[in-house]
This record gives structure tokens, sequence and C-alpha cells, in this order.
């Protein structure tokens, strides 16, 4: 317990004079969202700092669909969820395979292609977007969700091909040795020694690809065009372009698709913090 | 085991950026992207935000860095929540904050009028406020990644280097200039490399914010591309991304030997 001395509380005010502002600065946006969703139009658009009369309406609207930009709130958030979770699986199964291949089994190249990888994990993503429109519609694929999905598979999987070959590189060889003295094939490495041992960086990668796909928004909106293909995303930034916008249900709408990816953020944030802040920039 | 993310790359990156440059071949383009007036403008408004802004966030981050370290309880609920902006997707909070600066309806001027009786700025119809603000966004959504990155470098520094300098009674000020930076300073200027790379491709913080406007005056290169694309211009959307090159590449270069080494 420190004693309670003049010097102390000087070092804790001058902690909370940062602390504080810190957090106001933080919330505010998030802040701004809560109370335009729980506030009537007409309250919202006053500059009340609290409703007069805060109401769950919004939420209704949303969720029931009672809005005619809102006919497809269900297939979206649906849309949104599935592009995510298979972006997340493929490129946890595309990336775990390289990284396996290059730090485990040392195939040859296999410097060049962590090269390749480590190139396009730098390449500014909006530079990307528009020879990759491009390209999506020559492949036929574009206003089709496998469009999105690939896309976002290739964006993410250099940086986690990046983490995994980090944290596969640490595993101790010996382990691959004692296990290939006992006949394991390849495979079997993999699947048995392997594997087990990776999870938390899987968790870190997996996660990462997922709240990616989910929140993005440029390359969704540039290869989806049809509204039941939409993610949330992209209806939202579509509700931007009418002058009588219920922006109510906006907000409402923007705090819905925001809570998923927090509470995933939250729940799995051991092994985000440690397995991306390790890959993202070497000391 | 490599080949499925060589036939991704090769179909999603090489292809793609092969047809790029094959698309922005002509000479022509690229006198039609210098003849354009809002090519200008938004070359510009890409160096300020990058020079500027970039460095104003990351100037933040390492001082924020330094408080995220004092060991408080309240302190790791602070942080907790100060990596919300990171977590959450752009679009909703960015339109808040749009919604925000309204001029007529927005919060922060009803309340302008309602303290002042005044009336407040029209933020985003100022080509120079509303890239301020773009920049501001921008801080916001990346500024926890950022100190997190240097939270890490500021953990690996060994605690006993800070408890001789205090016996030998440093200041705070000689102890960051002489333990805390020296051992900082290599992974604060890969991070703002890395960050400003980065930010070429922040499309999200101009985009939804001002979208561009007013009069096409905040573009940066990233939306300029788009817009481009969206008028059916892929040339100059190409020519305009080809021009960036001879400044980006050097940079990838640089950060893929610090990484790969």
């Amino acid at each position: 317990m420190k004693k309670f001395t003049l010097k102390n509380i000087a070092t804790e005010a001058k902690l909370l004079l940062i602390g504080i502002p810190l957090i106001i600065w933080t919330l505010i946006p998030v802040y701004h969202l809560f109370l335009f969703s729980i506030s009537t139009k007409d309250s919202a658009t006053s500059g009340h700092l609290w409703p007069v009369h805060p109401t769950l309406q919004n939420f209704e609207f949303v969720l029931m669909q009672k809005h005619f930009y809102l006919n497809y709130f269900w297939i979206q958030m649906w849309n949104s969820l599935f592009i995510a979770l298979m972006v997340g699986f493929f490129t946890l199964l595309i990336s775990t395979f390289a990284a396996f291949a290059i730090s485990r089994l040392k195939v040859r190249g296999g410097r060049t292609v962590l090269n390749l990888a480590l190139f396009t994990y730098f390449i500014p993503a909006a530079f990307l977007a528009v020879p990759m429109y491009k390209t999506m519609g020559q492949y036929g694929l574009l206003n089709n969700q496998l469009s999105l999905i690939l896309a976002m598979i290739t964006i993410a999987s250099p940086y986690s091909i990046w983490v995994l070959k980090q944290a596969s590189d640490k595993l101790p060889l010996e382990l691959d040795e004692a296990a290939r003295m006992d006949g394991a094939t390849p495979m079997q490495l993999f699947r048995l020694v392997y594997l087990p041992l990776m999870v938390p960086s899987l968790v870190a990668v997996g996660t990462y690809s997922l709240l990616l796909a989910w929140n993005e928004y440029l390359y969704a909106f540039l290869l989806l065009s049809k509204e039941d293909s939409f993610t949330v995303g992209v209806a939202l930034g579509n509700f931007l372009s009418a002058d009588d916008s219920p922006w109510e249900l906006l907000m409402t709408t923007g705090l819905i698709y925001a809570l998923p990816p927090a509470a995933i953020y939250y729940t799995f944030k051991r092994y985000m913090v440690s397995g991306l802040t390790a890959g993202a920039v070497k000391s | 085991m490599v080949v499925p993310y060589l036939l991704i790359f090769f179909i999603f990156v090489v292809y793609p950026v092969g047809y790029g440059l094959w698309l922005a071949r002509h000479p022509d383009s690229y006198e039609r992207l210098f003849a354009d007036p809002i090519f200008y403008r938004t070359v510009i408004n890409t160096l300020v935000f990058l020079v500027v802004g970039i460095n104003i966030k990351m100037v933040i981050a390492l001082m924020l860095s330094g408080f995220f370290v004092q060991k408080r309880w309240w302190i790791s609920i602070i942080s907790m929540i100060f990596i919300l902006p990171w977590a959450l997707p752009s679009i909703p909070t960015i339109l808040s904050v749009r919604f925000m600066l309204n001029p007529e309806w927005g919060i922060i001027n009803t309340q302008i009028f309602q303290l002042t009786g005044a009336d407040g700025p029209n933020w985003l119809n100022d080509p120079v406020l509303a890239l301020c603000l773009a920049m501001v966004m921008h801080i916001w959504k990346s500024l926890p990644f950022w100190t997190l990155i240097l939270v890490a470098a500021r953990l690996s520094i060994p605690g006993e280097q800070y408890e001789a300098a205090s016996v030998d009674g440093a200041t705070n000020w000689q102890k960051f200039r002489f333990i805390t930076w020296p051992s900082m300073k290599t992974i604060y200027l890969t991070s703002t490399i890395l960050s400003m790379i980065w930010t070429l491709g922040d499309f999200n913080s101009v985009y939804l914010l001002t979208g561009g406007g007013p009069a096409d005056m905040t573009h940066v290169l990233a939306t300029l591309g788009i817009r481009y694309l969206r008028l059916d211009q892929v040339d100059l959307a190409m020519a305009s991304i080809v021009v960036a090159m001879p400044f980006v590449l050097p940079l990838v270069f640089f950060m893929m030997k610090r990484l790969s080494k």
C-alpha cells in the first residue's frame, strides 16, 4: 500500500488528468450512436445530451424490419455473418498450411512465398481495390458474395501467414524430430503435434480475419450491388444517399452491427493482443 | 501446402495488379490525370494527411504508451475501453461523427447554439476544416492500435534500468531521453512508416466523413482512385495509383527488409 504523501496524490491527479479526457474522447462517437438509438428523431436532432423520453422503439423498428430501408435487415445480418465466417475459416486453413510448410517442413522457396505475402500485406488496401474490382468483373464474380469472400481472404491471409510463421518458429524443432522418429508422416505431424500447440495463435488469426471481414466497407460496397446480398455495412452506407433517411434507424442499425465485433474482441482479447502486436512490428 | 496461398496470390494479386498496370499503359491517361485540378488538391491533401496527421498520431501514441504502462487498476479499465475504436467497424462510428457535425441539427452545433446563441461553424463544408476532421477521425480509429504496439515496446525495456537511473537521481525527462527513447526509436520509426503506408489506403475516414467534398476538395489518393472508378475512368484510377508507387515501393521494401531480418 502506497503512502498518501502529497507527491503521490499529485502523481495520481496527473494520471487522472490524462485518463478522464481519454475516456471521453474514445466514447463520444459511441455514446452519440447510443443516444440516437434511444431517441425519437425530433429529440435526436434537437441537441439533447440525454433524450427527454428515452425509447426502444427504434430497436423494434429495426429488428421487425418496419421501414423500407430495413426490408433486408436480417438477410444482411446473415450475409455479414456468413461472409465473416467463410473468410475466417478459409484464411485460417490457407495460412496455417502455408505457415506450417514454410516454418516446419522448410519447403523450397518458402522464404520467397513469405516475402510475397509480406509484400501484399504492405500494399494499401484501397490501391488493390481498383484492379481487384476490374478483375472480379472479368472472372464473372461481380454481385456474387464469393467475390467478397475471396477478396477478403486475399487481404487477410498475408498477415495471418506472417503471424503464424512467427509463432511456429518458436516451437522447438525437437518435437518434429521426435514425432518423425516415431514414424509420423508430415500430415500426422501437422494434425497431432502442430495444430494443438498453435491453438492460441490460431484463435488470434481467426478472430482477426473474422473481424476484418465483418467490419469491411470498401470492398463490400464495390463488389456487392444487390440489396439482398449486401452486408450490413454496405446497407448503412446506402442510407446516406437519400436526403430524408431515417437517421435514428440508421444509427440503431449501426449500433447493432457494431455489437458482435466488440463482443468477439473482448472474448478473445487475451489472444488478440499478444498474437497481433507480436506480429505487426518486430522490435 | 503453400499451393492454396500461391493460387490466391496469383489469381487475386498478381493478375489484377498486372491487368491494372496494363490499363494504365497509355501516356495519355497520365496527361489527363495531371490536367485534372482535383488531382493536385488530392496530392497535397494526401501529403498533409501523412506528414501532419500520422506524426501527430504517433507522438500522441508514444506519450499515451507511457500512461498505459503505469500499474493502476483503473488504467487497465481505461485501456479496455480505449481499444474500442479499433475493434468496432468504421461505418457506424464515422457516420455517428458525421451526424454530430451536421450544421443544422448535429449535436455539436445545437449545443453551441444553446450555450452561446451563435451559429456553430459549417464543419464539413469548409475544405480545410473537413480535412482536419478526417484526420481526427483517422486518429480516433487507429490511435489505439499504435499505442498498443508502443506499450508492448515499452514493456520490453528492463525495469532495472529505470531503478538504477532513479538511484542516480535522474529526472523523468532524462529517463525518457536516455533509456526509453534509445530502446524505442527503431520501433517508433518502423511504426510510423508502416502507418504511413497503410494510411494511404485509408478510404473510410475520408469517404464516410466528407465523401471527398465539398467540391471534391478533400480527396486523398485512396478515395480519388475509387472516384475515378465510379466515373468509369479506370485508366485514371490506375494512373493515380501508379503515380504514387515511386513513393510507396521504397517504403514497402524498407519495411520488408526490417521485418524479414
